[in-house]
């Protein structure tokens, strides 16, 4: 088990740094910051010169070489545009991420996970079509859309909700709603396949001649079985929820590192974008070792290493 | 004597296509009644509709089963639900399968008698025990992965036996199991049902496995009993045409090596090409125009039931 881990760690330390890398030189294909930095009416030497002094000037593998020198020291460098510690700007941005993709996972899972397992005992039922409709609508409008339509109704029409920004819970609802619609479909997707799966096999008849009813044997059994693919499905959906961050905290001015990873792109601030990515990609590391440990909790096969 | 478990004139359909159709059966206390015949004959959905569970595209569209002279067919699903594992119970024919993965087999055992694990814990360390199972102690916390496929199925059969129900369903419990292991669970059942004076049903394709252990044998065609009666009347004399080339298909040691296997010419008609006569009608030497254009009804004869128009 703990080599295990640790071959999972090792491999997720080495996708991080792919993903590093790419960044790395995509970001420079658009060119560097040098030009955003001077004033208007700056000579051609003068930008030259601060080309130097930032160091852009340098060939691209002697400026990662050095980036990487900089990172193994933990060194995350200074923001050109805000002239700050990067790490204290990401940082101080990270909070407001974490409240909202847990608010959107909050939804997800929360709404997600009872609607798939219903939608599989109330196979071929009226509810089981209600609720899939639901779950095809929240899959199918997509983040954008969805939280300006909300802002509408919540915010412009009804009035119950701010319309944007950080301020308290209240204003967390309406971000995570948008945010954890996609999700939430596809949990609830995912559940229901498992748990169907789960009802067809054996064991649930045989649970039942024991003389369970079928929701005895699906609490008692059929769950802890559908959990394994259901877990799998959480760790990737982090991903994708982050992913849906940027725009959601875009559409709702929302200050977490996606809104901030989007100004930093404009801005050309290479260091910011990088320690984002960086950070998003060591989550992802993180949720996924965090599946791994969790199949081992629910599965005594693979604990006992079967 | 009321039997333990009466199947009168029991009919089911698959969306409507009958594919049993009015079978008797009665099964007594300590009696093992194998119900023979070959895949998709009906046998083991005749199995699943004596615990009601039946898949949902299967229906009961006549007939009765009785439960020591209750009628199962009448009760409610929570009054059935209060019979299964009580005072009927099944054991099935992948044992693997037909446990949780992810529960120890002491949970599972315990959900036959309605108690949690840990009450009902001496009580399932004695039945792992009956079913010999070695170092029960050590078992009870096991989880079915880390067991044989013999070893689960005694764990089947005891979840199964625990609460000491009257009736016994087997579906094909042998079937997924070594040929040694076969022998040692069906002495297993034989003995348990003798003496906890349980009526065991066995369904099974496997004539070799009624010779066995049953008392009585009930031989099963396209959905009707072609033949039923105690099982040496049967295997000395058989009446019924297709008992006959059924058991003179086993193959047996003193057959010369490599003589060819002998098989019943032509295949099982599927349920849509039923006709109004005799079902094996297509692939008896004996069939004649009554046997195509009638039914023959299960008549006695000698020690057996027999329906087929030219027995004697």
């Amino acid at each position: 088990m703990i080599g295990h881990i640790a071959s999972r760690l090792g491999q997720a330390l080495l996708a991080s740094f792919g993903v590093l890398t790419i960044v790395f030189f995509i970001m420079r294909l658009s060119g560097d910051p040098t030009l955003l930095l001077v004033p208007e009416g700056a000579s051609l030497e003068q930008i030259n010169q601060l080309r130097h002094q930032l160091g852009f000037d340098r060939p691209l593998p002697i400026q990662f070489a050095a980036y990487l020198g900089d990172l193994a020291r933990l060194d995350f460098g200074e923001s050109l545009v805000q002239r700050a510690p990067v790490l204290g700007i990401v940082a101080e941005r990270i909070p407001y991420t974490v409240a909202l993709a847990s608010g959107a996972l909050l939804v997800a899972i929360g709404i997600g996970i009872p609607a798939g397992i219903v939608m599989a005992v109330a196979r071929g039922t009226w509810l089981e079509r209600a609720l899939a409709g639901f779950v095809l609508a929240g899959q199918s409008l997509p983040t954008f859309w969805s939280g300006i339509l909300l802002i509408l109704l919540f915010g412009v029409t009804l009035g119950w909700l701010p319309t944007s920004g950080a301020d308290g819970i209240a204003s967390l609802i309406m971000p995570s709603l948008a945010l954890g619609a996609v999700g939430m479909s596809t949990f609830a997707r995912m559940t229901r396949i498992a748990v169907l799966d789960e009802l067809s096999r054996d064991y649930v008849t045989a649970a039942r001649a024991r003389g369970l009813s079928r929701g005895q044997a699906v609490v008692g059994h059929v769950l802890r079985n559908a959990a394994v693919p259901v877990v799998t499905i959480a760790a990737l959906e982090i991903g994708n929820l982050l992913a849906g961050a940027v725009i959601v905290e875009t559409v709702f001015a929302w200050p977490g590192i996606g809104q901030l990873a989007i100004q930093s792109i404009q801005s050309r601030d290479f260091l910011v974008v990088q320690t984002v990515v960086l950070f998003v990609s060591l989550v992802y590391v993180a949720t996924n070792l965090l599946a791994d440990l969790l199949y081992a909790l629910i599965d005594p096969r693979i604990r006992m290493g079967a | 004597m009321t039997p333990v478990l009466a199947i009168e004139n029991l009919s089911l359909s698959i969306a409507g296509v009958p594919v049993v159709d009015g079978i008797n059966l009665g099964v007594d206390a300590g009696e093992v009644m194998a119900l023979v015949g070959e895949s998709g004959c009906g046998k083991s959905i005749t199995s699943a509709a004596v615990m009601r569970l039946l898949p949902g595209a299967v229906s009961q569209t006549a007939g009765d089963i009785r439960l020591a002279g209750e009628s199962l067919s009448r009760l409610s699903e929570r009054q059935m639900q209060a019979m299964r594992g009580r005072r009927l119970s099944m054991i099935f024919q992948e044992p693997q399968a037909a446990l949780d993965p992810l529960s120890t087999i002491g949970t599972q055992i315990a959900e036959s008698l309605r108690q949690s694990a840990r009450a009902a814990r001496p009580a399932v360390l004695h039945m792992l025990d009956e079913v010999g199972i070695a170092d029960p102690a050590r078992r009870i916390d096991q989880y079915p992965f880390e067991l044989s496929g013999g070893m689960c199925q005694r764990v089947v059969i005891a979840a199964a036996l625990i609460a000491r129900p009257e009736l016994l369903l087997a579906d094909e419990p042998t079937t997924a199991l070594d040929v040694t292991i076969q022998a040692q669970i069906l002495d297993l059942l034989r003995t348990l049902a003798r003496e906890r004076g349980t009526a065991v049903l066995l369904i099974t394709h496997d004539v070799g496995v009624v010779a066995d252990i049953a008392d009585r044998v009930a031989v099963m065609y396209a959905g009707r009993i072609a033949e039923a009666g105690p099982v040496h009347s049967i295997f000395a004399q058989p009446r019924h045409p297709y008992t006959q080339l059924l058991l003179a298909s086993v193959p047996r040691l003193s057959d010369v090596p490599k003589s060819p296997l002998a098989v019943i010419p032509g295949r099982v008609p599927t349920p849509l090409e039923f006709g109004p006569g005799c079902r094996f009608a297509s692939r008896c030497p004996r069939a004649d125009a009554q046997c195509v254009a009638q039914t023959p009804p299960l008549r006695p004869l000698g020690d057996s039931d027999v329906a087929c128009w030219h027995a004697a």
